[in-house]
């Protein structure tokens, strides 16, 4: 399914912690989205200063329309939320590549990282009507920055929660709690800050299964044209090529990504200096 | 009603070249066109400008390479890159088999580079025009950019016109203090016109980490902010060169910013920045301007172009129902 720029009115505006849910009315992105994908929404109406449309992660659509959940951290952001219900907002969705479900029922682990989380309750959801077993580990800075724990809980067969100041669940990171998680475990799926992706991917690959990544690197245009969202990625051909996070990602398999590498140019990149 | 744009030949002519519209998509800023697709019809525009491609391939600067800045950005990508063979072999047939005009934009480190690359694109389906980013450090001249030394930019030109017969044009980057004298020593050495602007080179500081937010420190500037200096090179040159064509760019996000290039004195624009706020946008931008100058009593494009240096004294501003 190609992406679509449309015209999408606001139906609602939530605060959910420290985070704002936006849904959207686009039937023709919730159409053809699929879990991991995102869409790309204008900021600051037709005369706007920033010219550069924020990314967000589909959390949820139906036949009406999309979710996205957003956390504040810039101008962009922080006009996003202050819409209303009746705004209309220039979007451009679904993009990118989403994560692949397993071939036959397998047991999944879902590890989400603060707004990481989004992306992995259309997953979880995704996974169950296949029938895998799915078992969640949501982690975040503290309780505030929790994202998606009820509806991770009414999704999956188990949900751990942890937090690096122990305001809510076990006290530390995703990462500690999942080598626990892993045993009988086909895919490792995650989504979150760069840090914890690699502990991730390098847990799963010790563990002997395959892994899942969705990135999150700076975004001009989102369609794949102008090159500035590129990272360290083995190809198929096994040679690391500065790849396109918007187009080819953002979901990677983890062994491909050279997570020791991120914000370099390997010397063994194609075309390396 | 009727859309007045209908009644307006939209075809531009450069360098003896007919395009079939009077916009096209900046270097660097639309890959080679196939990404766009799913957001306009690229038939409808003048053609596509692809990014400057080089001998290698190339993997370009670490990430970060973009800072968004007020009404503008700053990008260093580098120039990443597939190279001319892969180019060749996957780009250009692309544009190529859907008839879609394409500008070749090419980048090299000396002149033998260039005219090299000039020679692989010799008789390439498709090939339209050659637009020279001469924005690029030389290695023969202890990295001085080409676009910075009339003698510099007049061996790349050289170089190329020697290799290829389709025009040429030569991209002028609006960091030098004489950009009349850089593009008289172009056309000397043979480019048919001239494609202005390139980005501005500008620095953007984190002031949480007290550090540059570019891994390359610096990176070019381009978008809204810099349409006024885009405007005012146009306008040096056209006012210089007026029978040299100029693909004019920098800033252009709508079809009234366009139509200010084309009474500064180009004949074509491109855009580039707006499409990454609006993936449609060189459609959008062309068929705003169409209608902008039918309202206008334009019977053809190239009517408008250069008007506003004639037009000096001040005169009775005219409602045109524009679309604001
Ligand atoms: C694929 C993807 C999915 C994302 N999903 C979510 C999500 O579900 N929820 C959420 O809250 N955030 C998400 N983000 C991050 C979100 O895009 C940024 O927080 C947002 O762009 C910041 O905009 P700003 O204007 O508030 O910040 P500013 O810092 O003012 O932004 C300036 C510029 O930098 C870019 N930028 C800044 N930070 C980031 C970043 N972290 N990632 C990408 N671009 C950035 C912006 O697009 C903008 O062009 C996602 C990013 C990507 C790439
Ligand atoms: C991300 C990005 C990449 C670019 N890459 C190239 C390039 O490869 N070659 C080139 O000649 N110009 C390149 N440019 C410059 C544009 O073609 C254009 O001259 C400039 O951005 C001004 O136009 P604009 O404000 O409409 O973007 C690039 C610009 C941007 C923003
Ligand atoms: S964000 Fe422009 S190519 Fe990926």
């Amino acid at each position: 399914m190609t992406a679509a720029q449309v015209a999408a009115t606001v139906m609602d505006v939530r605060r959910k912690g420290d985070y704002v849910a936006l849904r959207l009315a686009a039937p023709r992105i919730a159409a053809g989205a699929r879990p991991g994908q995102f869409a790309a929404l204008a900021v600051g109406g037709s005369d706007s200063p920033m010219l550069l449309r924020r990314c967000f992660s589909l959390a949820g659509w139906d036949a009406g329309g999309i979710e996205v959940v957003l956390a504040v951290t810039g101008r962009g952001t922080a006009w996003l939320a202050r819409r209303r219900p009746g705004d209309v907002l220039d979007v451009v969705g679904p993009l990118g590549q989403p994560f692949r479900l397993p071939e036959r029922p397998q047991t999944c682990v879902l590890v989400g990282g603060g707004y990481g989380a989004a992306p992995l309750v259309p997953l979880a959801a995704a996974l169950r009507a296949a029938g895998c077993p799915v078992r969640m580990a949501l982690g975040a800075a503290g309780a505030s920055r929790l994202m998606a724990v009820a509806a991770a809980e009414q999704i999956a067969d188990t949900v751990t929660v942890t937090t690096d100041d122990g305001s809510a669940g076990r006290r530390g990171r995703v990462s500690d709690v999942l080598p626990d998680m892993l045993t009988g475990v086909g895919t490792v799926y995650a989504c979150g800050p760069m840090a914890m992706l690699a502990a991730v991917a390098r847990l799963a690959a010790g563990a002997g299964m395959p892994s899942q990544v969705a990135v999150e690197e700076s975004m001009a245009c989102g369609v794949g044209v102008c090159m500035t969202c590129v990272l360290p990625v083995i190809g198929d051909d096994g040679r690391t090529r500065m790849t396109r996070s918007c187009l080819d990602g953002p979901v990677f398999p983890g062994d491909r990504v050279r997570f020791e590498a991120v914000g370099t140019v390997p010397a063994d990149a194609v075309g390396a200096p | 009603m009727t859309d007045p744009a209908v009644r307006l030949d939209p075809a531009v002519s450069l360098a003896g070249v007919t395009f079939r519209g009077p916009v096209f998509t900046a270097s660097g800023c639309a890959a080679a066109g196939r990404e766009l697709a799913p957001y306009l019809d690229l038939g409808t525009l003048g053609g596509v400008v692809t990014k400057s491609v080089m001998r290698a391939p190339r993997a370009g600067r670490p990430t970060p390479r973009m800072a968004e800045t007020a009404s503008g950005m700053l990008n260093s990508i580098g120039l990443q890159g597939p190279g001319i063979e892969a180019f060749l072999a996957g780009d250009l047939p692309w544009l190529a088999e859907r008839g879609i005009a394409a500008v070749v934009s090419i980048a090299g480190h000396s002149a033998q580079e260039y005219g090299e690359l000039a020679r692989r694109l010799r008789g390439a389906p498709g090939l339209a025009m050659l637009e020279v980013n001469i924005s690029c450090p030389n290695v023969e001249s202890r990295g001085q950019v080409f676009a910075c030394s009339a003698a510099g930019a007049a061996d790349v030109m050289a170089a190329v016109r020697r290799e290829i017969d389709v025009p040429v044009f030569a991209k002028l980057s609006p960091d030098v203090t004489d950009i009349v004298d850089i593009a008289r020593s172009c056309v000397a050495a043979g480019a048919d016109g001239l494609s202005v602007i390139n980005t501005l080179l500008g620095v953007a500081i984190d002031t949480r980490t007290l550090r540059p937010v570019l891994s390359a420190v610096t990176g070019g500037l381009s978008g809204p902010a810099i349409k006024p200096v885009a405007l005012r090179c146009v306008w040096q040159v056209h006012a210089a060169l007026p029978t040299v064509p100029i693909l004019g760019m920098g800033g252009i996000r709508s079809g009234l910013d366009a139509l200010e290039f084309l009474l500064a004195g180009a004949s074509a624009v491109s855009v580039g920045t707006a499409i990454f706020a609006d993936p449609g946008a060189p459609a959008r931008v062309q068929c705003e301007l169409l209608t902008a100058l039918a309202a206008r009593g334009f019977g053809a494009v190239a009517e408008a172009v250069g008007v506003a240096h004639g037009l000096t004294a001040p005169r009775e501003v005219v409602a045109y129902g524009d679309e604001l």
